[in-house]
């Protein structure tokens, strides 16, 4: 049992090790790589947990995990970005400094919140739900800070990712629910497609900035 | 004896994958009321059910009147809406391609929405609010100009951020159930959940609601998370800020009413009361100030929505079987109502050729009829007689005077704020020289006088029968 325990954290800190490495990350194609690095350590996880608690059902998320997010859609996008020419780099709305910062702030809350409210669950689900909420926080994190409609997508969908693992953190938690995460990767990655194809028509960039020119002329209606 | 729980769910998505496939407009057109109609009639048929609970259905008295209110308006718009598209592809402003995805999404978001509205599993409340979400998204950003792309990316990023924490919320809601109820779907059962809510564990039932409240919250348009709402309102076409207005904010205002209850009937549990009624007295506040600067017609009538979903959660906040009663009234009296001025509004744009106010005079002498409709629905949402928005605002206003007179003091300043702006652009828009340009539009006057008669009927006389209803749902929210 301590195995399992140790696995699944080291699992779950990779994920938010990731979640640091896309704060700072100023290359499109880095971001992505990294991307991909913490879907396929979710889908570990997700295996892992379906092992350990001889959970069959977990082996279908898992493997969704790592085909869709771990290989296609990082894939999809880069050939995306290769093809419309867009701008490598990223900028930053805070030196690498001051984001990582605020993700360490937003991680001890996590912890903080989770291990203080749920001293009655069993510590393996309890540790998870917290580095599963870092997650999520640093996924907000990485969507404010980035200016980019690519990285904002990557910051949306690693938030999923923290949503998979506290989901398959809860012991027993009904597939339902895991399918339905899985299928609303699927149309947000629908919709976001649609966006990006329809930003490129009109602005000539997937940069943010153009849709906030927009914003700013139209601030005092 | 079920077969019209699952028409309500399944009418619209079959209908949606066959509207997909057609090709004519005119004909998804046709489609599009065909299918409401019906499942507006399964709707109906709700009212000779007993209460059903299963695993993933339940119907109980609450979510009765939440579908009915929620097929009635669905066949409304779409009979609207097939005037509004016609004139659209007329001027052009659609092509054939986009409408016939426009009226497959229509029913798609039709459906998710009686999903969650029927959902007993807390999951799958989830995914059918979701799901209707993202189809509003991109009916939002369909005419591709880029303030219309502005408000769906803004609608879409404050959406996720809603969605993410919603999910959160639930799992720790499952993770509380899960300690008494045991592994598997019992624990997201929401009628299990409230038979044993009074023994989950406290503190974990009080994170949860937080999550929930930011996550829903966003959706319901409370301020300070109401961002979105102006600009998808503004941006899109106009039967879907009817649908949105009318009926989302609703159907994410009843999923956190579901979190109330079962937060509610826990003893140990923080009370939900204070933060709603917080959060509803600065919507309600604040969306009244900003009606004044509003220069867009559309907008104006979104930060009247913001307003509203504010008061309703306010007294919801505050509860009791009066406050709960008469929150549910004003619901209903506020999706009829918003909805008819959005069909109204949709004309009279489409007439204009604008959406600014400054451009948009002297409506009483170009067009008699609009004028009318718009001017009866607006004297109705500002709360004024003999609509029944009076009498649910009259009834919420005096309720909260004999329990916190001072609170009812700031409801009375919001409203009466909000009305002085509603009746001032009244005027401008109703009197002066008529502006130009004048174009001509067949408008569907039939769904604007049918919602502005029921809301007259409410506001004369409400039938004993549905005031015995709303009773007994009012009850089940304790």
């Amino acid at each position: 049992m301590t195995n399992a325990y140790d696995i699944a954290h080291f699992l779950a800190g990779m994920m938010l090790v990731c979640s640091f490495t896309l704060l700072y990350q100023d290359r499109i194609l880095a971001v992505l790589n990294t991307f991909a690095v913490q879907a396929i350590m979710l889908s570990l996880a997700v295996a892992w947990q379906g092992y350990v608690r001889n959970a069959p059902d977990l082996f279908i998320t898992a493997a969704m995990a790592f085909g869709l997010k771990g290989i296609i859609i990082p894939v999809a996008l880069n050939r995306m970005v290769e093809k419309l020419g867009i701008k490598r780099d990223v900028d930053q709305v805070v030196n690498v400094g001051v984001a990582m910062f605020l993700g360490l702030g937003l991680t001890s809350l996590a912890l903080l919140l989770v291990l203080k409210v749920t001293p009655g669950a069993a510590s393996f689900t309890r540790e998870g739900l917290a580095l599963a909420l870092a997650i999520i926080l640093l996924g907000f994190l990485q969507m404010i800070l980035r200016r980019n409609a690519v990285t904002q997508i990557v910051g949306f969908m690693s938030i999923e990712n923290g949503l998979i693992l506290a989901a398959t953190g809860a012991r027993g938690m009904p597939l339902v629910v895991e399918v339905s995460v899985a299928f609303s990767v699927l149309i947000a990655l629908f919709v976001f497609a649609v966006f990006l194809f329809r930003i490129r028509e009109r602005f000539d960039s997937v940069d943010v900035e153009s849709l906030d020119k927009v914003r700013a002329a139209r601030a005092h209606r | 004896m079920n077969e019209a729980v699952y028409a309500v769910v399944g009418i619209p998505f079959l209908s949606a994958i066959l509207l997909a496939l057609s090709p004519s407009y005119r004909l998804t057109a046709l489609g599009n009321v065909l299918a409401s109609g019906l499942t507006f009639a399964a709707g109906l048929s709700f009212l000779a059910l007993p209460p059903v609970t299963e695993t993933y259905v339940i119907l109980d008295d609450l979510n009765k009147f939440f579908i009915i209110l929620n097929t009635l308006v669905g066949f409304t718009t779409s009979l609207f809406s097939r005037s509004y598209i016609r004139h659209e592809i007329e001027t052009g402003h659609l092509t054939p391609l986009f409408v016939r995805f426009y009226h497959a999404m229509f029913q798609g978001m039709m459906g998710a929405m009686n999903l969650a509205l029927l959902a007993n599993n807390i999951g799958l409340m989830w995914v059918g609010l979701e799901f209707a979400t993202l189809m509003t998204v991109i009916m939002v950003g369909i005419y591709r100009t880029p303030a219309a792309l502005e408000a769906a990316w803004k609608y879409f990023i404050l959406g996720i951020v809603g969605i993410s924490l919603a999910f959160f919320g639930t799992i720790l809601v499952y993770l509380a159930g899960q300690g008494v109820l045991g592994e598997g779907e019992a624990a997201m059962t929401w009628s299990e959940l409230l038979k044993i809510a009074p023994q989950l564990d406290a503190p974990l039932l009080n994170i949860a609601f937080i999550f929930l409240l930011v996550g829903y919250g966003t959706k319901v348009g409370l301020a300070p998370l109401h961002a979105w709402l102006p600009d998808a309102h503004a941006e899109g076409p106009t039967p879907i800020s009817a649908v949105l207005s009318g009926l989302l904010l609703n159907v994410a205002l009843f999923a956190l009413l579901r979190f109330k209850m079962l937060i509610a009937a826990n003893p140990h549990a923080l009370e939900p009361g204070p933060i709603l009624i917080t959060m509803g007295l600065v919507s309600l506040i604040f969306a009244a100030f900003m009606l004044y600067q509003r220069q867009d017609i559309k907008r104006l009538f979104a930060y009247s929505s913001i307003e509203h979903m504010g008061l309703i959660t306010f007294a919801f906040g505050l509860g009791g079987p009066l406050l709960n009663f008469a929150a549910l009234l004003h619901m209903v009296m506020h999706s009829l109502t918003k909805s008819a001025i959005f069909f109204a509004v949709g004309h009279v744009t489409q007439a204009k050729g604008t959406q600014e106010l400054s451009a948009i005079r002297g409506l009483s002498v170009s067009n008699p009829v609009l004028s009318v409709a718009l001017a009866a629905g607006v004297i109705a949402i500002s709360g004024l007689p003999p609509f029944g928005a009076f009498m649910s605002e009259f009834l919420i206003l005096t309720s909260t005077f004999a329990r916190e007179p001072l609170l009812a003091l700031a409801v009375a300043f919001g409203l009466l704020v909000a009305l002085g702006a509603l009746l001032m652009r009244l005027q401008d828009i109703l009197f002066g020289e008529p502006t130009t340009p004048n174009h001509p539009v067949s408008a569907a006057s039939a769904p604007i006088f049918v919602h502005l008669s029921l809301i007259l009927i409410a506001g004369l006389f409400l039938p004993p029968a549905v005031v015995v209803w709303f009773k007994r749902a009012a009850e089940t929210l304790g």
